[in-house]
């Protein structure tokens, strides 16, 4: 039927739309809220100035990036049921578990704690208060582990049985559900991801003030931390990446074989395609540049190894091979040109011209939104890759849509689109006016912070008051 | 033998007063938001929510993600029922909750974030009462999936469930100003908790008598002998609550009045239990039928005894810590 299937099209994009606005803002405060308890927990020790006006001056950001993160997150969780209702159905008896660990380890640490983080420090005192930032950092986290392990499971279902109604049900190991075959390897990529991106959402920030002034003890502080995550972790995270091909390879090749291109097999060493433009009519990949059987060496570390291509499935459960293959090479090259910058902080640090390198400033600058583009190229690259499977091998994604009227889905998708838009594009305009002031020496409570007026006493004040 | 399915039932009925005790409330100030002075009333009734809102909207996630791994096939039947309604208490609730950033940070648009502040908060709670209402009338259901279009929800009667809730919250909220707030912000807090509470009493009316029309099965319930000895409590205890409730009123206390409501509403859903029990669609589908296997309830029944409780402490905690009235001079 028409209808049914451009119902299934429109709430497949409106998933893909409010999950993909949605991880933006946790992959942010996954990495900030780190960040944040790293700053305090060092104020704390040293008693250095600029850690605390470091931690009230990306204490404001934060709470605008949690804020959105907790709205946006909320519609998730109903998504499911609004959207893809059959597959809650038959799959909320493994997953549903899953998630709603996830609220209560998770989801109420974060919003429990986070009123102290924002408003109470001279309620609670300093190391409480630290123990606030450290929960919701600790929140953050393993929000992250629950709902990577219930899209890991999607990816590489183990442990269950299929009952006589159609559900899928636990059998007897919840661990062997949890830590499904993709899962480790989709949490640890996942959080360096998170780090990543905000340290060079920090090194931007850091960069630009340097660029004006580069004595700005603040700026600078920002800056070198942000260079050491970058030079550190870009690195793991690119053999963390090949990890998790390797690991795909063996349980969704199909993923794969989109991801390089292989339309076809390849009896004995298979090319590495950086650059062409696949061709799903013919099969084939025009234009391609291609290095000789450099495919095979990253995938099986043997240049000689056969690899198979997409001829080897059937054609009803192959994914769409350009938005994967494209997204693929966004994510690799941002994260090759992330490993890039840290090389150069390192020579820059060895150099002493850390701090006064406009080239490097620059360049951190530019870089400053590619760990949110990495991100987001990444999840395409697994959910698309993934397709025509909701759970992978098992339920198609056409049997598991809601039996919604395409018109309803149209409109809400048309509101999800003009508010989301709406509303967290003036977020996150606010979020860079914040950041385009420099941090300064006593980093003042907002004058339009809540607090004053009112009389909760921010974190700032008291901060303020102890930072000298 | 304990039954798990009824635990589990127990727990997402928990969920659900647990949302309505915390959420209401600060829903509640959203609803009023615009019959307080513009400056230090609006930013003190404002703030007096601003360290716990997130925390509170956390037991919406709690009741939905409980349903959906208690009650799989509840969760897969309600949520498409109930589209519209959903969608937007959703945007509703972006709407309200970035604006308690947002209006800090853009004095300029203070005043548009303001109205979305409560423009979210009013849709959001209408939409609530509005699901309510559907609920209760009833959603039509074949096999496994909800088989109604996407108009069904649409009623007088879940429109007035609609009102009813904002009635409802909207009281909540002012009863919590009492509590939080002093001078002329407390005087008009006080001023609207009595129209208010009026006004809720006229709605329950109504909405109950409405009940009772939807399904034979709820007139049964409550108006056939030998059950409605047991059933008559819920509305006496209401009419006793609601003389507590004014008379705290009157004698000038703070916290009770929130207290009195706040079992005015624990009553409502009592009543509702009466109603539905032991059916989690009403009329169409029982906690059993929609049950997860007793695999999943288990696990998840360790995670929710060990964790709910710890909840509660950190959640009391916080509470504990920005106790007191807010004032100009902050909270004392
Ligand atoms: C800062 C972000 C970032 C960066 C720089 C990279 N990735 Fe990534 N990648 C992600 C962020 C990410 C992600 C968003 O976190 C994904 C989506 C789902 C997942 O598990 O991680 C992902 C998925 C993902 C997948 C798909 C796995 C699957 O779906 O089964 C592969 C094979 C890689 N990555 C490999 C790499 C390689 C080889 C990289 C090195 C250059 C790389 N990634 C850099
Ligand atoms: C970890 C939590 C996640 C879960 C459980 C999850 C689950 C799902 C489900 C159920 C669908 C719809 C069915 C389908 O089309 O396959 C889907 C599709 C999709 N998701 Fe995710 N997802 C998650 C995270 C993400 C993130 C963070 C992104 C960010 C970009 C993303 C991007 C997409 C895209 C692009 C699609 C559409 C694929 C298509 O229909 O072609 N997902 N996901
Ligand atoms: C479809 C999948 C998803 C659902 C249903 C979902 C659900 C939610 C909900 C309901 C919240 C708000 C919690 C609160 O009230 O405090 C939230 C926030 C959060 N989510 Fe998601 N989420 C999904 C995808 C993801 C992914 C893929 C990640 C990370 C890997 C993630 C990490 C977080 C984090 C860290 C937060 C809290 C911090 C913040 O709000 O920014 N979520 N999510």
């Amino acid at each position: 039927m028409l209808d049914q299937e451009w119902a299934i099209i429109l709430a497949r994009i409106q998933f893909a739309f409010t999950v993909s606005f949605h991880f933006i803002f946790p992959a942010f405060s996954i990495g900030l809220a780190s960040f944040l308890a790293v700053l305090e927990g060092l104020w704390l020790k040293t008693g250095e100035g600029v850690y605390a006006n470091l931690y009230r001056y990306w204490l404001k950001i934060f709470a605008v990036v949690f804020a959105m993160g907790v709205v946006s997150g909320i519609v998730m969780s109903y998504q499911f049921g609004t959207n893809w209702s059959v597959f809650s159905d038959k799959a909320g008896p493994v997953i549903g578990p899953l998630m709603a660990y996830e609220v209560l380890t998770a989801f109420f640490l974060e919003a429990g704690f986070l009123g102290v983080m924002l408003f109470g420090i001279n309620k609670v005192g300093r190391k409480l208060h630290f123990v606030a930032t450290l929960a919701v950092a600790l929140g953050t986290f393993v929000s992250a582990f629950w709902i990577l392990s219930v899209n890991s499971w999607m990816q590489t279902p183990v442990g269950y049985e299929m009952g006589a109604n159609g559900q899928f049900l636990p059998g007897d190991s919840w661990l062997t559900i949890i830590f499904n075959p993709s899962f480790p390897f989709r949490l640890v990529h996942t959080v360096l991801a998170a780090y990543l991106t905000t340290a060079f959402a920090v090194g931007a920030v850091g960069a630009f003030h340097l660029l004006n002034d580069h004595r700005n003890p603040g700026a600078r502080k920002m800056f070198s931390m942000a260079m050491w995550m970058a030079a550190i972790v870009a690195p793991l995270q690119v053999v963390a990446g090949d990890f998790h091909g390797i690991n795909t390879l063996e349980h969704q090749p199909a993923k794969v074989m989109a991801m390089e291109g292989h339309y076809d097999s390849h009896p004995d060493g298979a090319p590495l395609i950086l650059f062409g433009i696949p061709n799903s009519k013919e099969k084939r990949v025009d234009y391609a540049i291609q290095i000789p059987k450099a495919s095979s060496l990253i995938l099986k570390h043997d240049l000689n190894e056969p690899l198979a291509g997409l001829d080897t499935i059937p054609d009803q459960d192959e994914p769409p091979v350009p938005i994967v293959f494209w997204s693929f090479r966004i994510m690799v090259g941002l994260g090759i040109g992330m490993v890039g910058i840290g090389l150069w902080s390192l020579i820059a640090r060895a150099r002493k011209k850390l701090y006064d390198w406009p080239w490097l400033h620059r360049a951190a600058l530019a870089m400053g939104p590619s760990g949110f583009i990495a991100v987001l190229a990444g999840w395409v690259t697994t959910e698309v890759g993934r397709q025509p499977f909701t759970i992978y091998g098992v339920l198609r994604t056409s049997q598991s849509a809601s039996p919604l009227d395409a018109p309803a889905v149209a409109v809400s998708l048309l509101a999800f689109v003009v508010v989301y838009f709406a509303v967290f594009g003036m977020g996150i305009w606010y979020i860079t006016r914040l950041m385009k002031k420099p941090p300064e020496a006593h980093e003042k409570p907002l004058d339009d912070a809540p607090i004053r007026s009112s009389g909760i006493t921010p974190v700032m004040a008291v901060l303020e008051g102890s930072s000298s | 033998m304990i039954d798990l399915t009824v635990i589990w039932a127990g727990i997402i009925g928990f969920a659900i007063i647990a949302y309505v005790v915390m959420d209401g409330f600060d829903l509640g100030i959203g609803i009023l938001f615009p019959f307080f002075k513009v400056g230090k009333d609006r930013d003190t009734a404002m703030n007096s929510i601003a360290p716990v809102w997130d925390g509170n909207e956390t037991w919406l996630v709690m009741g939905v993600g409980g349903l959906l791994a208690a009650f799989p096939l509840a969760y897969a039947i309600i949520l498409p029922a109930l589209y519209a309604p959903m969608i937007a208490m959703l945007l509703g609730l972006i709407f309200r909750g970035v604006a308690f950033e947002f209006r800090w940070r853009d004095p300029a648009h203070q005043a548009f974030w303001d109205k979305a502040f409560t423009t979210g908060s009013i849709i959001a709670t209408f939409a609530q009462g509005v699901a309510l209402g559907a609920l209760l009338q009833g959603i039509s259901v074949t096999g496994r999936a909800y088989s109604g279009g996407w108009w069904e929800w649409l009623s007088p009667f879940s429109l007035i469930t609609g009102v009813g809730l904002l009635v409802g919250y909207a009281l909540l909220g002012a009863c919590w100003l009492n509590w939080k707030t002093e001078g002329g912000l407390q005087r008009q807090a006080v001023t609207y908790a009595g129209r208010l509470g009026i006004a809720l009493l006229v709605m329950i009316t109504i909405i109950s008598l409405g009940t009772l029309t939807l399904e034979a099965k709820y007139y049964e319930r409550w108006l056939s002998f030998p059950s409605i000895i047991a059933t008559a409590q819920v509305p006496l205890a209401s009419i006793i609550v609601t003389f507590l409730f004014y008379r705290s009123l009157s004698q000038k206390k703070d916290a009770q009045p929130f207290m009195w409501a706040l079992a005015l509403f624990g009553l409502c859903l009592v009543g509702l239990g009466v109603s539905i029990w032991p059916d989690i669609i009403p009329a169409r589908v029982t906690i059993w039928e929609a049950a997860a296997p007793h695999r999943s309830q288990v696990f998840m029944l360790v995670g929710a005894a060990i964790m709910i409780p710890i909840i509660l402490a950190y959640t009391a905690w916080s509470y504990w810590v920005f106790r007191g009235k807010v004032g100009a001079e902050g909270y004392h």
